[in-house]
């Protein structure tokens, strides 16, 4: 059968199982756009912007754990694209950006809607390729899928040149499974590591199980609660992986890292025995590295082994899928005794009692911890959450404790303020059913608001809890601790009327100014099923995120709520971002 | 410590920007890079001189083998192998520093492979080191300009 580059494309993706794109045609796509139109079982959503489309496609992603799928044309199309693409790369996530370039032979010309997409997005891909030549192209598709979902995920761009799509050829099928010598992702776990760790696990009086966002990616929850089970190890969970293992489990220590919980840091800095699952020792986790862990003998158990060793020197390395490694561990561990740690867990409820994440109430003032808290409990703990950038996204993941995996859907790595808006819409996409909150600011939702629009067309309906404290409230924390409260550039004058501007796009908006309305405008705002609602949320301006190890410290040094009111840093600290 | 990283990635255009891009993203340093085909035509060679403490030397061929496009990665230094590198050197020859001159040039087996009215160009090769000597050797205001191509090297195991 005969057929162009843009129905070829089309063909390839079809049996990729793709459902949903996320896109916006130009020029350079307008063939693969009309192939797409012919083609009536996969979706397309016309977002409104090229970096909604990506972090639709990654929202979408990370609910479902199948790759997501944006398009974009050339030049701007691809440059909007770049921030979502590297958000996505952080994080680990499997996408297939497909772009358009212009025809091959003006590439180099500095031709209209031209840049070097392969260039650019080089050091933000997993992998890219350009397709000049139309008997390349449903090889390279088969290849960029086959990237972006093995080993540890991540996004592949596919810059396809116009002539590309307009050539013809006799198609013969989409290839039914490919090899690359250069990438062989599936490692088999070494068994020799197996009985190193198992070693060191039988003589821990002190373990602590630290699991990251590779527990997610890896469908390791079953698993892991095994694995806790089995040696009644306590476990924390940094913000990517949260969800993974079930929150409100007693052998949950809560999240870990600059704004985790006491007992999670005090525990890791105690700990004799770290058992690192699926996480990578970012500076956000370790605090200063020199004080990170200093009794500890650290196992690492990871698909990426670049991750180890990187920035914090490993005892015990495991590479392979977790889910693997987990389980060798639990078969070995089978007919062994492990050490009492009876005092262990003692230590651990004294530090726990401390309650870190108490917070003082006002009365008169909405505390943001407190929306999150009615979220909560409207949702009853089973709502989707996305969240964009900021104090709301750590109060987000600190106060809604998330039970199941795929459930909190954030910019951990990258930080993209934007994200929510977009990402609650492919997750809307991914699972109709579930409840999805936005949980953003009046920063960060303004980066990503038009999106509104494409919420409508689409009919994805979720709902925006904006906590508007007037302040891009994580950069005036930091102002206020470190850099004497001069607040340069985090107030926002002229804040829009969220509510008439949610109107204005077809959806509901709530104002609430009170704590008592709080709860019933949430109540009201889910029992709006097939609408999307803007629920505008007036916090205290003044309130910072704690518990918090303040740059340049380690787990130790944490500050408290109530009892430590000002952070201060050192120069090291200041040095950090 | 100096390493020799030997890459055999496949040969397509992008492959080494995608290597020199890496260095760059994470601050690895490089002394020397070289590339060319090998008998394989859908594979490049490519030896990296760099430097760096182990733990350095340890994510430099972890992120390496990590690039879709390297199939394989080796650490030379880690293993008995045999260094080289070419230099060409443009030399202002007068008959006061000739015989100075040649007896360096044949100190450190090296030919001359063009003549000028008043110039010698030379090619000296051998391990990184040998070639610095030789350059140290010869005066350095009678150095016009020097072009060295970097390392390549082997291991000396039939296969590794």
């Amino acid at each position: 059968m005969k057929l162009n580059g843009a129905q070829i494309l089309v063909n390839c993706l079809q049996n990729e199982g793709v459902e949903h794109i996320f896109g916006y045609p130009g020029g350079a796509v307008l063939h693969i756009y009309d192939a797409l139109d012919a083609c009536d079982n996969i979706a397309h959503i016309l977002v409104r912007h090229e970096q909604g489309a990506v972090h639709g496609a990654d929202g979408y992603a990370r609910v479902s754990g199948k790759c997501g799928v944006a398009l974009v044309t050339s030049g701007p199309g691809l440059t909007n694209a770049v921030t979502g693409i590297a958000t996505a790369h952080m994080d680990s996530i499997p996408m297939v950006v497909i772009s358009g370039q212009v025809s091959s032979a003006v590439i180099g010309n500095d031709a209209f809607q031209e840049v070097d997409a392969v260039g650019i997005t080089r050091s933000c891909v997993k992998h890219n390729f350009l397709v000049k030549d139309i008997n390349d192209l449903a090889n390279v598709v088969k290849k960029a899928f086959h990237i972006a979902t093995t080993g540890r995920p991540g996004p592949v761009l596919i810059d396809i040149t116009k002539d590309t799509t307009i050539a013809e050829i006799e198609f013969d099928g989409y290839p039914k499974s490919i090899n690359m010598r250069s990438y062989q992702p599936e490692i088999k776990v070494d068994a020799g590591q197996i009985d190193k760790a198992v070693a060191l696990i039988m003589q821990a009086k002190k373990p602590i199980v630290y699991s990251g966002g590779g527990s997610v990616i890896g469908n390791a929850s079953e698993v892991l609660r095994s694995f806790t089970r089995n040696t009644n190890f306590p476990i924390t969970q940094t913000l990517m992986g949260l969800g993974a293992y079930p929150a409100t489990d007693a052998q949950s220590l809560g999240m870990l890292g600059m704004h985790g919980t006491y007992e999670a840091n005090m525990a890791m800095h105690d700990s004799d025995c770290v058992i690192a699952v699926g996480a990578r020792f970012d500076d956000r986790i370790t605090g200063n590295l020199d004080k990170f862990c200093p009794y500890a003998k650290i196992i690492h158990i990871d698909i990426d082994p670049s991750s180890v060793g990187k920035t914090v020197a490993i005892d015990v390395a495991i590479i392979g899928q977790v889910n693997d490694a987990l389980n060798a561990l639990i078969q070995a561990l089978k007919d062994k005794k492990l050490a009492n740690i009876d005092a262990w867990w003692k230590q651990i409820e004294e530090w726990r009692s401390v309650d870190s994440m108490a917070y003082q109430t006002k009365s008169g003032v909405i505390k943001p911890q407190s929306v999150i808290e009615a979220l909560y409990e409207v949702t009853q703990g089973e709502a989707i959450v996305t969240s964009d950038v900021g104090q709301h996204q750590m109060w987000a993941a600190q106060y809604y404790p998330f039970d199941k995996p795929r459930r909190w859907i954030n910019s951990g790595g990258l930080g993209t303020m934007g994200f929510g808006l977009p990402a609650a819409m492919g997750a809307k996409l991914a699972d109709p059913k579930a409840d999805v909150a936005c949980v953003t600011g009046e920063g960060s939702i303004q980066m990503m608001l038009q999106e509104l629009s494409t919420m409508l067309q689409y009919n994805t309906p979720v709902k925006i809890i904006n906590l508007n404290n007037g302040y891009l409230g994580m950069v005036r924390q930091w102002q206020e601790f470190f850099y004497e409260k001069r607040y340069a550039m985090s107030y926002m004058d002229a804040l829009p009327d969220f509510v008439k501007l949610a109107e204005s796009y077809g959806h509901i908006g709530i104002k609430v100014e009170k704590e008592q309305d709080l709860k019933p405008a949430l109540i009201e705002a889910f029992k709006q099923k097939d609408r999307t609602v803007f629920v505008d949320i007036l916090t205290d301006p003044s309130e910072n995120v704690f518990p918090m190890i303040p740059s340049g410290a380690g787990h130790h040094e944490m500050l408290l709520a109530g009892r430590d009111e000002m952070a201060s840093t050192n120069d090291e600290g200041l040095h950090l971002v | 410590m100096r390493h020799i990283i030997s890459l055999q990635l496949e040969n397509e255009s992008g492959a080494l920007s995608r290597v020199a891009g890496l260095f760059s993203a994470r601050g690895f340093n490089i002394e020397s890079l070289t590339v060319a085909p090998t008998n394989d035509e859908t594979l490049s060679r490519m030896t990296i001189v760099s430097i760096g403490d182990d733990n350095i030397i340890e994510q430099i061929v972890k992120q390496l083998d990590k690039l879709i496009d390297v199939v394989t990665v080796t650490n030379l230094t880690a293993t008995e192998h045999i260094e080289r590198e070419l230099v060409l050197v443009k030399i202002d020859v007068d008959p006061s520093s000739q015989a100075e001159i040649d007896k360096h040039i044949d100190e450190y087996g090296g030919k001359i492979v063009d003549v000028s009215e008043d110039t010698y160009t030379v090619e000296v090769a051998g391990k990184s080191q040998r070639v610095n000597d030789f350059l140290e050797a010869i005066d350095a205001l009678k150095i016009l300009e020097v072009s060295r191509t970097g390392v390549t090297g082997v291991c000396q195991k039939r296969e590794y």
